[in-house]
């Protein structure tokens, strides 16, 4: 008898597909579509309510974005997912894929800030939604990564100055939890800053996350720069190479391969930490669906209808980055 | 030179006694901003909550709209910021917002402690008891020894306990993060009473608890919740112009006067108060540097306060609050205006 042809299996399997016919009755033969909140409320519970997320999509996906300009923020999301996309695929790999994502971010940009090419200035307090959480994620990483591989050569490095000023930075921003970094950056660097400077707040917030995405992931490099042997450097510095021709061609290649998979669990906590600038008062796609339903006796009954689309948004993106992160580790 | 400087002088003036009344700082950067900066909630039913549209409603938002109209003859040149109640303070006084029209109860250590002032309430609102209709219960003293559903993180708590000293009986209460769960715990009966701001209890009674017969909100008011708009300290003339807006909304509800029939009264009218007040005869808005028909604008873009208060709460809206203290005076309520001459 074959292994998996075992009696408990059976049971296994029949558990899960009752379960299964449970969810798919419950999601989607049960479940109201249509946007009809009486529909909803005479469910009673035993099928979903999609309704609230048909009623409510334009909020849910793209926040304060004002609605007659909403193709703006379409393109621009449509725009990260394709440069995400080419990103997944080998074959479009190179120095062509970096320039398509400088040209394309500042696209991404412009076409959500307009005020150039006729189109109209929307401010970046009414950024929001989905195109705003890919944004903060994508810029996050974007910056944290740099930071974080310089903050971990210099706390590995010999300068003592430096090292204890690495050291410090990494230790003071592990030790405070991401709202209070967000907090900071919010409420109490305005007040320290000469009158007349203004950064916006989305601009502020960025940058505390890019610095605590940062710390974090300083420490995840140092841990791959640990493990390259000292025997490594010494006979690279035999060669003659300089200290930064050591560690761009010897060492951090190495390192990045073998920390890739802590890198990415960095990059999954990032895109799911961006709901957090709610505090700040952006309305990201976690912010956006409560602004969509909290303010509404209609709707706001059916809020955790609308949690669990979010949710499953927010899987298909950590699964993804999941799998590219599995795709990469087989292909370097 | 010598003799052009006090030339100069003179000109500037008699310039200066020539031109109307300043209209302050504030209403200078709205002008020339070109919008109104008002802070609302992130969404609170019938006071300011973005629709399906993301289109901004309630009373709180329409007070906004009729300032805009006031001073920048555009109800829709306003821009939102959605705060939460951490948020709010932060926002006005750092200038971020010019206004702050968000369910904000008027207190004492608010109004004078903060360096900022209220302009006048907009709503009437003060903490009761949502129980089910089963027990029994007809007044929150019967309630002694009963388990209270509370929402942490609002002055409900304290005033609830307060509630409990001063008539030496004593809740268990039970608290929670957030509304869904509340609402969740005292539905299945976790609790025996909900306490939050009558008009909240009175919208959760409409709308989430399936059966609104089954359920009471009891007449004890247990907290003063006065809600109006607050502005910084500092610029008397902003000041007036969000107090007197308020107050020209409740005029014009006392004289009868709507958003469909304000054209009609304007054009027909012999009554000198109604003359006034539309900009017809005397200027009431010089006093406060804007023009003869600011009420006007505000009218035909939002409607009398009575018709604010039944388009976002009233008992045809979700909330369906009847009008109670918030009617004019000649209905038993304490929405007062001085008269505006």
């Amino acid at each position: 008898m074959k292994k998996y042809l075992r009696p408990g299996n059976f049971l296994i399997a029949a558990v899960l597909a009752w379960a299964g016919w449970l969810l798919f009755d419950w999601a989607v033969l049960q479940a109201v579509f249509r946007p009809d909140a009486a529909a909803c409320h005479a469910l009673q519970g035993n099928g979903a309510c999609w309704g609230v997320v048909t009623e409510k999509f334009r909020v849910i996906l793209f926040g304060r974005y004002p609605l007659d300009q909403q193709w703006r923020p379409l393109v621009a999301l449509l725009l990260m997912f394709g440069l995400l996309g080419a990103s997944a695929m080998p074959r479009c790999h190179g120095k062509r894929l970096f320039t398509a994502w400088g040209v394309g971010l500042l696209l991404v940009l412009l076409l959500l800030k307009g005020g150039l090419f006729g189109l109209d200035n929307v401010d970046t307090p009414r950024w929001g939604g989905l195109p705003l959480t890919l944004l903060l994620t994508l810029f996050g990483l974007g910056g944290a990564f740099p930071l974080a591989v310089l903050l971990a050569l210099g706390r590995n490095g010999r300068l003592p100055v430096l090292r204890s000023l690495c050291t410090t930075f990494i230790e003071i921003i592990r030790g405070v939890p991401l709202v209070a970094v967000l907090f900071m950056a919010a409420f109490m660097f305005p007040l320290f800053m000469p009158k007349g400077w203004e950064f916006p707040a989305l601009l502020r917030v960025l940058v505390g996350i890019i610095l605590f995405a940062a710390a974090y992931m300083a420490e995840v490099i140092r841990g791959g720069l640990l493990a390259i042997s000292r025997g490594q450097h010494e006979a690279a510095q035999a060669l003659g190479l300089s200290y930064w021709q050591v560690q761009l061609t010897v060492v951090l290649p190495q390192t990045l391969r073998n920390v890739l998979p802590s890198l990415m669990n960095s990059a999954i906590a990032l895109f799911k930490d961006t709901s957090l600038v709610i505090i700040v008062g952006l309305f990201e796609l976690t912010g956006a669906l409560g602004l969509a339903v909290d303010g509404d006796p209609k709707w706001r009954a059916f809020a955790l209808d609308g949690y669990l689309f979010i949710a499953f948004i927010y899987w298909l993106g950590c699964f993804a980055m999941s799998r590219y992160s599995r795709a990469l580790e087989r292909l370097i | 030179m010598r003799k052009l400087l006090p030339s100069l002088l003179l000109s500037i003036a008699t310039l200066c006694v020539a031109l109307p009344a300043h209209a302050g700082k504030t209403v200078d950067a709205i002008r020339a901003r070109g919008q109104l900066a008002c802070g609302v909630s992130t969404g609170v039913a019938g006071f300011s909550a973005a629709d399906s549209k993301g289109e901004w409603r309630g009373m709180d938002v329409d007070v906004c709209r009729a300032l805009a109209a006031a001073v920048l003859k555009d109800p829709t040149k306003v821009r939102w910021s959605p705060l939460t109640s951490q948020q709010r303070f932060t926002a006005l006084q750092s200038g971020e917002i010019d206004i702050l029209s968000r369910n904000t109860t008027w207190t004492l250590g608010r109004d004078a402690g903060q360096g900022l002032v209220y302009a006048g309430y907009v709503f009437i609102d003060g903490q009761g008891f949502l129980v089910h209709k089963r027990s029994g219960v007809t007044s929150a003293k019967q309630l002694n020894g009963a388990e209270i559903c509370v929402q942490t993180g609002t002055t409900t708590e304290r005033n609830l306990a307060e509630y409990a000293r001063a008539n030496k009986i004593q809740f268990k209460t039970l608290m929670f993060e957030n509304l869904r769960a509340v609402l969740k715990a005292f539905f299945s009966g976790r609790c025996q009473a909900f306490t939050a701001d009558a008009s909240a209890l009175a919208s959760i009674r409409a709308n989430d608890s399936g059966k609104p017969e089954d359920y009471v909100v009891l007449p004890d008011r247990i907290s003063k919740e006065p809600l109006g708009p607050v502005v910084r300290r500092g610029d008397e003339d902003w000041f007036s112009i969000v107090r007197w807006t308020v107050f020209a909304l409740l005029e014009a509800e006392e004289r009868g006067i709507t958003q469909a029939n304000v054209d009609l009264i304007r054009d027909s009218t012999s009554d000198p108060a109604v003359m006034r007040l539309l900009g017809v005869s005397e200027d009431v808005g010089k006093p406060l540097a804007l023009d003869k028909e600011w009420v006007y604008r505000m009218i035909k873009a939002v409607g009398n306060y009575g018709e604010i208060f039944e388009r976002n709460v009233g008992p045809n809206s979700l909330l369906q609050l009847p009008r109670g203290i918030n009617a004019l005076p000649r209905d038993g309520g304490v929405m007062y205006s001085p008269p505006l001459r």
